[in-house]
C-alpha cells in the first residue's frame, strides 16, 4: 500500500493546469512509497478530460455523473471520505486552488488526519513523508514531517513544476459516486465572470505595477507621471488593488490577470508566489524594493534595492530627458 | 444574527527582512509591528455591516498574548459587541487543525449564525483553519468569499476563484465564512467607538476554561512536526544598479532607453 490518489481539477469544462502538474510529481513520489497514481475526475461529461489525464500513464477513476455538473465542496468531501475508506491511499493530493481550500481542511478534520497545505514539494525518505511549504509571503521556507497516518491529506501550490510528457500503461475505469443524491444546505447558484475595466493590462506593452508600498493613493501622481513618460498602462498587486489604489481589473496575479507585457516596471511590490504567477510572462522585469530579500528581485532582470519614492521621479525626469 | 469574528495578531513582514531563530523553528519578531491579520480585517468590517444592515451581535475570539488586546479593543470600537482571547502555551500553533479545534471549543455551546474569519493568514498561509473550525462545529462554510449577501435563514456568499471569477453558493444557517480581502473598505474605528470599546467585556480564558483538553490539540496530538524553518536562497539572475538613489534612476534609465525597451 503506498497509493497516491490524485484529484484532477477542471473548471467550465477544462481541466486546470495544476492537474498536470501533481502529473510531474505523483509518479516518482508514489514509487518512493510503494505504490502507483490513481487519478480522480468527478464531474458530468468528462470522457474526454479522463482520456487527457490518462495519458500521463496512470489510471483514472472516472465518477461521471450529473451530480457534480458544478463544483460543490460539501459533495466532494462526501465523495473523497467514502473513496478513502474504499481506496485507503497513502496520499490524497489535490491543487491549493479555490476548490482545494474549500475542502481538504474539512475532510481532514472529519477524517481525523493530517494536512500539509500549500506544499511546494514533497519528498518520501526513512518511511516518512515531508513537504516543503512557505510562510510570511514566501520569506521563509518550512519542512514539515508527517507522522505516521495511513492517509496524508496535501494541497499542492499551482505552478511549482512543469507538466510532464505523456506516458504509456493509462487507462479510464468508470465508478459509481458513493453519493447518490443532492445535499440541500449548499448549493451552486451561478458563476459570475471578472469585471471588464477600461484598460486590458493582458494587452499592455509596458506596464508599471505597484504594491502596498505605494502606501497611500495620493501617492500614486508619481506613478502616473512615470507611465505618461513611457507610455506604459498602471497595473497592481493584490494590496494595491484591496486598498482601492488601483482598480480591480487591473490586479496582476492568480486572482486576476495573467499578463505578458514586454517591460514590468515592479515598484514596492514584494512579489509573493501569487503575484509572481501573473507576471511571469513578461519579457524584461524591473524590481525596486526597500527589502533586499523580497522575493520580486529572483523574477528580476534589473533590480534596485532602494525606496520606491527616491528612485521613481528621479526615473521618470531622466526618461523624459533620454527621449526627448 | 449572532457572529462570531475570529482574528488574529500578526507580524507585518511585507518590508522587512525575516531571520530565523537559532532554534531553527521560530522566526526572530522583536523588530515587527503587529497588527491584525489583514483578510481578518475585512471579515470584522464584514460582521458590522452585517449588523448594521439590520441587528446583530458579534463576538470577537482570538487566539493570542496579552499585547493582542490592543487589535482586539479596535475591532470592538469598530462595532464588535464583546471578546474572548485565548492564551495558552500548549496549543500546537503551527497545526491549522490544532487551532480549529481551540476556536471551535470557545464557541461551542453558545448560539450563532454566522462565523466569520480571514481566508488566510499572512504569516502561515495556510488558508485552512475557517473551513477545518466549520467541520468542527459541524456546520456549513465557504471560503474565499467576496460578497455576502444575508437571506432569511441562509447566506448567499460570493467566493473568488482564480482568474477573478465567481462562484455563488446558497448556504444554509449556521454556517462559518472564509473572507477574502477587498470585500469591504474597512474602517477607521471612531473616537466615540475607542471610549466605548473600553468598557466592553473582553474575556481572557486558558483551555481549562474553554473546556478544551490541552492535550488534544497540542503538540502529541498534531500529526504534523515542524522541522526546520530557512531563508529560501533567492536565486536571482538581476543586475543590481548600484549606487546613490539619482544615480541608482540614471542608470536605469538608460538601460531602458538603450536597450529600446521604452
Amino acid at each position: 500500500m503506498g497509493d497516491i490518489l490524485v484529484l484532477a481539477e477542471h473548471r467550465q469544462g477544462a481541466l486546470r493546469d495544476v492537474s498536470f502538474e501533481m502529473m510531474a510529481i505523483a509518479p516518482a513520489l508514489a514509487a518512493d512509497m510503494g505504490g502507483e497514481v490513481k487519478v480522480l475526475l468527478i464531474g458530468s461529461g468528462l470522457d474526454e478530460m479522463a482520456k487527457k489525464m490518462a495519458a500521463f500513464g496512470s489510471k483514472v477513476l472516472l465518477i461521471d455523473d450529473p451530480l457534480f455538473e458544478n463544483f460543490n465542496a460539501k459533495k466532494y468531501q462526501k465523495v473523497l471520505s467514502a473513496l478513502i475508506d474504499d481506496l485507503k491511499p497513502a496520499l490524497l493530493l489535490t491543487g491549493h486552488t479555490s476548490q482545494g481550500v474549500d475542502f481538504m481542511p474539512s475532510l481532514a478534520v472529519e477524517k481525523g488526519l493530517p494536512l500539509v497545505a500549500e506544499a511546494i514539494s514533497l519528498e518520501y525518505k526513512d518511511n516518512t513523508l515531508k513537504a516543503t511549504r512557505q510562510l510570511y509571503s514566501g520569506k521563509v521556507n518550512a519542512t514539515v514531517a508527517f507522522k505516521p497516518s495511513d492517509t496524508y491529506l496535501v494541497t499542492l501550490r499551482e505552478g511549482v513544476v512543469e507538466p510532464p510528457d505523456a506516458a504509456d500503461g493509462g487507462n479510464v475505469e468508470n465508478i459509481d459516486s458513493p453519493l447518490k443524491e443532492e445535499i440541500p444546505d449548499r448549493s451552486f447558484v451561478e458563476y459570475i465572470e471578472a469585471e471588464v475595466g477600461d484598460v486590458d493590462i493582458t494587452q499592455s506593452d509596458i506596464l508599471v505595477a505597484v504594491g502596498r508600498g505605494l502606501k497611500e493613493d495620493k501617492n500614486l501622481p508619481v506613478i502616473e507621471e512615470l507611465a505618461k513618460a513611457i507610455k506604459a498602462d498602471i497595473a497592481g498587486s493584490r494590496a494595491a488593488t484591496d486598498a482601492g489604489w488601483i482598480p480591480h481589473d487591473r490586479q496582476v496575479g492568480t486572482s486576476g490577470k495573467a499578463v505578458k507585457p514586454k517591460l514590468y516596471i515592479a515598484m514596492g511590490i514584494s512579489g509573493a508566489f501569487q503575484h509572481v504567477a501573473g507576471m511571469k510572462g513578461a519579457k524584461t522585469v524591473v524590481a525596486i524594493n526597500k527589502d533586499p530579500e523580497a522575493p520580486i528581485f529572483a523574477v528580476a532582470d534589473y533590480a534596485i534595492v532602494d525606496d520606491m519614492f527616491k528612485i521613481v521621479p528621479k526615473l521618470t525626469e531622466k526618461l523624459k530627458e533620454l527621449k526627448g | 444574527m449572532k457572529m462570531f469574528v475570529c482574528i488574529k495578531y500578526v507580524p507585518d513582514t511585507s518590508e522587512a527582512e525575516v531571520k530565523v531563530n537559532p532554534d531553527g523553528v521560530s522566526v526572530d519578531s522583536s523588530r515587527f509591528s503587529f497588527d491584525i491579520n489583514d483578510a481578518d480585517n475585512y471579515a470584522v468590517e464584514e460582521s458590522v455591516l452585517i449588523k448594521e444592515a439590520g441587528e446583530g451581535d458579534i463576538t470577537v475570539l482570538s487566539i493570542g498574548p496579552k499585547q493582542s488586546d490592543v487589535m482586539i479593543r479596535m475591532a470592538m470600537a469598530k462595532g464588535c459587541d464583546q471578546a474572548i482571547r485565548v492564551e495558552d502555551d500548549r496549543i500546537a500553533s503551527h497545526d491549522p487543525l490544532m487551532v480549529a479545534k481551540v476556536l471551535a471549543g470557545a464557541i461551542k455551546g453558545q448560539e450563532f449564525d454566522l462565523v466569520l474569519t480571514g481566508c488566510m493568514a499572512g504569516d502561515d498561509g495556510h488558508m485552512s483553519t475557517g473551513v477545518a473550525l466549520a467541520e468542527e462545529l459541524g456546520v456549513n462554510h465557504a471560503s474565499m468569499v467576496k460578497k455576502v449577501e444575508v437571506l432569511d435563514g441562509k447566506v448567499k456568499a460570493h467566493r473568488e476563484l482564480e482568474g477573478g471569477l465567481l462562484e455563488v453558493v446558497e448556504l444554509e444557517l449556521p454556517a462559518v465564512l472564509t473572507i477574502q480581502t477587498g470585500i469591504n473598505e474597512p474602517r477607521y474605528a471612531p473616537i466615540r467607538g475607542i471610549r466605548a470599546a473600553q468598557k466592553k467585556e473582553l474575556k481572557v480564558a486558558s483551555l481549562d476554561d474553554i473546556g478544551v483538553d490541552p492535550v488534544a490539540v497540542g503538540p502529541d496530538a498534531s500529526m504534523v512536526i515542524l522541522e526546520q524553518l530557512y531563508i529560501p536562497e533567492v536565486e536571482s539572475s538581476a543586475e543590481f544598479i548600484e549606487g546613490e538613489a539619482e544615480e541608482k534612476a540614471d542608470k536605469l534609465a538608460s538601460i531602458l532607453v538603450k536597450g529600446g525597451l521604452v
